[in-house]
């Protein structure tokens, strides 16, 4: 991120939303709300007083709730840019009026209550969609593992927090509920992923992988320390994984193959009842710490980013790559490319790769003066064409635009509106040319009067 | 409020309580109870061991029957909830089956009625408010622990009435009652069934366990709305207690007699009188029974 912002090719828009997208490939017209930071990023120097100094404390966002951070913050360490923000809703200024403590002791003067949201449109080629995950709401579904009303069964990504070492605890991996080392830690994988019943039905990939990294931990940190993983399938796939995977076991961790029926708090010790499938038999381990692998889900707003690109989506809310083989970063608009996550779940090195294939294809689109396209694509017989616009709602490309031609009737010139086709955006699907009612639309080389003598040359 | 009423065999024998009270605090809510003329047995786990085929026809025809009458039906025996909503289920879903059902049963039975378990007339039919309407002597200090059991709740699609993992219906009525419904993690673990008569070794120390459990929760009673449970619960206690060197003394009523006493019906009516540990010292030392009564009931 830091080469990205210093780059001087790249401009960096950080805090803030894409409202509306319009146009097309080569031209699209990008509406931004920049959110009002209330600090001038140009004169803040990143020194820290104004977060050391405020005095509202909320719930870290990004520590997910482990650890606290002030009304006016950088969400994490390696923010970039190295420049706070007030979260309105809690920032002492806002909400009562009065404080003003960061805009006293800002020594740059950067600190502005007055900033205000600023919208501004520009113009980009290609777009790149890259909106990440969120992890799926196991407290809504899992009442065995008890809808979170346990404070020591947490996810991995609150595991993941606790053993950074500029996280909430320093490091080390602890108890949620009085801050002790556990000495026995329980992973369970699939919550929510393979689950038609309660959760998703497909496989999200990465956990096998992170939970094996898990174990590895507490084995490493915590001195006596138990791992045990129950899984219903060790799925590791990928150059070196297999192996990984295998240093872990053989490293103490216990792989368990069975679902866990139920977490329950039995004084200070969590009780997690299973099945050892291999063995055939039941499994309770009194555990200090439960550690869910919960599955991968698109990131919350997915419906409306899925909306503002116009993007297809699968029965998950994970955008639709234009094919599962040979276009994986591609959409079925064009100019409009994934990478990450938000195309599905996928570990970092897969996300890596999907992205460079993402950037190489914007390259190979802009590099370029002209654009080659499909040549199976619709076009408008002009003289048919009533201009009834019952193509236009019709097209799932928005390809399908008016324009006014003249044209000399019995004697007289006059001016009317059809349909035209923008070859850039047409993906030839023939969905317009069905719907026009004069079949004044037709696919290049699928005319109707080709499929005609097709079907005679069949039929007679 | 009209409901039919399948009251099953337990409630005629071992869970005859059940039955005394359920009618009592019925009627007290304005519920009135149609017992199905001339109702047979549900089949129970018997039937669908057997014969599937049984299992649904059996209680098809006490359903038949209620729906002739056009009633939605009320059970109170969680077993015999769950017979009645499966054949409910298989009937609605299949046409074939249907067909098949009212041939065997020799009439007509389409499953446009519905069976609802009593916990959930009361509690959601009902309604806590106007339960609460009803109280004159809240449970006040009585610490209980709400069990459900296995099949009040589960398997979810046919129950479909409260959180097949973490049930609360019953502890919000503790709660409307004056009492106070205490977290334990034993709410829907399996009492044993017949496991306590024919495999002592695995029954008894499902029992022991939930018992036990309870009482590390700081519960002084166990609330059910099994017969099965609570005959388990109460009748094998002091079994269960001498074979782990261990002494319980928990009552356990079924839900509708803490709403009778709740609503001030003596003991006797109730059918405290006949449990295997007496419920009445513990709801003596909490003197809600010393509360001057309001209502006498003569079953």
């Amino acid at each position: 991120m830091v080469a990205a912002a210093q780059h001087p090719n790249i401009e960096l828009v950080t805090y803030a939303e894409v409202e509306n997208v319009s146009g097309y490939v080569g031209n699209f017209e990008v509406t931004i709300r920049k959110k009002a930071r209330s600090v001038d990023p140009a004169k803040c120097t990143g020194c820290g007083t104004c977060w050391e100094k405020c005095p509202s404390k909320v719930d870290s966002e990004f520590d997910l709730g482990l650890s606290k951070r002030k009304a006016i913050y950088m969400p994490f360490p390696q923010a970039v840019p190295a420049v706070p923000v007030i979260d309105r809703e809690h920032c002492r200024q806002f909400t009562k009026g009065k404080c003003g403590i960061c805009q006293k002791l800002c020594p740059a003067k950067a600190v502005d209550y007055e900033q205000q949201d600023e919208v501004y449109t520009d113009k980009f080629g290609a777009v790149v969609v890259a909106t990440g995950y969120d992890l799926f709401k196991w407290e809504e579904a899992y009442g065995e593992y008890g809808y979170g009303k346990f404070p020591d069964v947490i996810t991995g990504m609150h595991f993941e927090r606790m053993n950074n070492a500029s996280g909430p605890t320093g490091g080390r991996i602890v108890r949620p509920s009085d801050g002790k080392e556990p000495k026995t830690v329980v992973f369970i994988k699939c919550v929510g992923s393979r689950d038609e019943a309660k959760g998703k039905s497909y496989c999200s990939r990465a956990c096998c992988m992170y939970t094996a990294k898990h174990a590895h931990q507490v084995i490493d940190k915590i001195p006596d320390a138990q791992a045990i993983v129950f899984y219903m399938d060790i799925r590791t796939p990928g150059k070196a994984y297999e192996e990984f995977c295998q240093r872990i076991i053989d490293e103490g961790a216990v792989y368990v193959r069975g679902r866990v029926s139920r977490v329950f708090q039995d004084g200070d010790k969590l009780i997690v009842r299973g099945e050892d499938t291999l063995l055939g038999r039941q499994v309770e381990v009194a555990a200090d710490l439960v550690v869910l692998a919960t599955a991968m889900v698109p990131s919350e707003g997915w419906e409306d980013v899925a909306k503002l690109v116009n993007l297809s989506t699968d029965k998950d809310g994970f955008f639709q790559e234009a094919h599962p083989k040979l276009r994986p970063v591609e959409t079925f608009t064009a100019g409009v490319f994934l990478a990450g996550a938000c195309q599905g779940p996928k570990d970092i090195p897969d996300t890596v790769a999907q992205a460079s294939g993402a950037a190489v294809k914007v390259c190979q689109l802009l590099s370029k003066d002209e654009m080659d396209t499909d040549p199976v694509i619709a076009t408008v017989d002009e003289s048919l064409c009533s201009g009834c616009a019952m193509c236009h709602p019709i097209c799932p490309y928005k390809a399908i635009d008016f324009k006014t031609i003249t044209e000399r009737v019995q004697g007289k010139e006059i001016s009317r509106q059809v349909s035209a086709v923008n070859s850039g955006l047409c993906q030839g699907c023939g969905a317009c040319t069905v719907a026009c009612p004069s079949s004044a639309l037709n696919l290049r080389g699928f005319t109707n009067e080709q499929i005609l003598a097709e079907v005679d040359a069949v039929c007679l | 409020m009209k409901y039919a009423y399948y009251p099953g065999c337990s409630l005629e024998a071992t869970g005859k309580e059940y039955n005394q009270s359920a009618k009592i605090v019925a009627r007290q809510l304005g519920i009135e109870l149609w017992e199905i003329p001339d109702w047979s047995c549900c089949g129970a786990t018997a039937a669908h061991n057997a014969d599937h085929l049984l299992s649904l026809a059996l209680p098809a025809r006490n359903l038949a029957i209620a729906e002739k009458e056009g009633l939605d039906v009320a059970v109170p025996c969680a077993a015999c909830f769950n017979r009645l909503r499966a054949v409910e289920k298989e009937v609605r879903e299949s046409e074939t089956m249907r067909a098949t059902i009212s041939e065997i049963i020799g009439t007509e039975y389409k499953a446009s009625n519905t069976t609802r378990c009593m916990l959930d007339v009361m509690v959601q039919g009902v309604g806590l408010e106007k339960i609460r309407e009803q109280v004159v002597k809240p449970l006040s200090g009585l610490k209980l622990a709400s069990y459900y059991g296995c099949l009040l709740v589960r398997p979810p699609d046919l129950t479909a009435f409260d959180d097949p993992e973490d049930p609360v219906l019953m502890d919000n009525l503790i709660e409307v009652l004056g009492g106070e419904a205490v977290k334990w993690p034993y709410k829907t673990e399996c009492c044993g069934g017949s496991l306590s008569t024919v495999r002592k070794d695995i029954g008894f120390r499902l029992i022991y366990e939930i018992l036990r459990r309870a009482r590390d929760a700081g519960a002084e009673a166990i609330v059910t709305a099994c017969p099965l449970c609570l005959l388990n619960l109460d009748m094998r206690q002091a079994q269960v207690a001498a074979a782990n060197n261990d002494k319980l003394n928990l009552p356990i009523f079924y839900f509708t007699e803490l709403m009778g006493v709740a609503m001030g019906y003596a003991p006797k009516d109730l059918g405290l009188t006949t449990h295997f540990v007496n419920p009445v010292p513990l709801l003596e030392a909490k003197e809600i029974l010393r509360h001057p009564a309001t209502r006498r009931e003569t079953a």
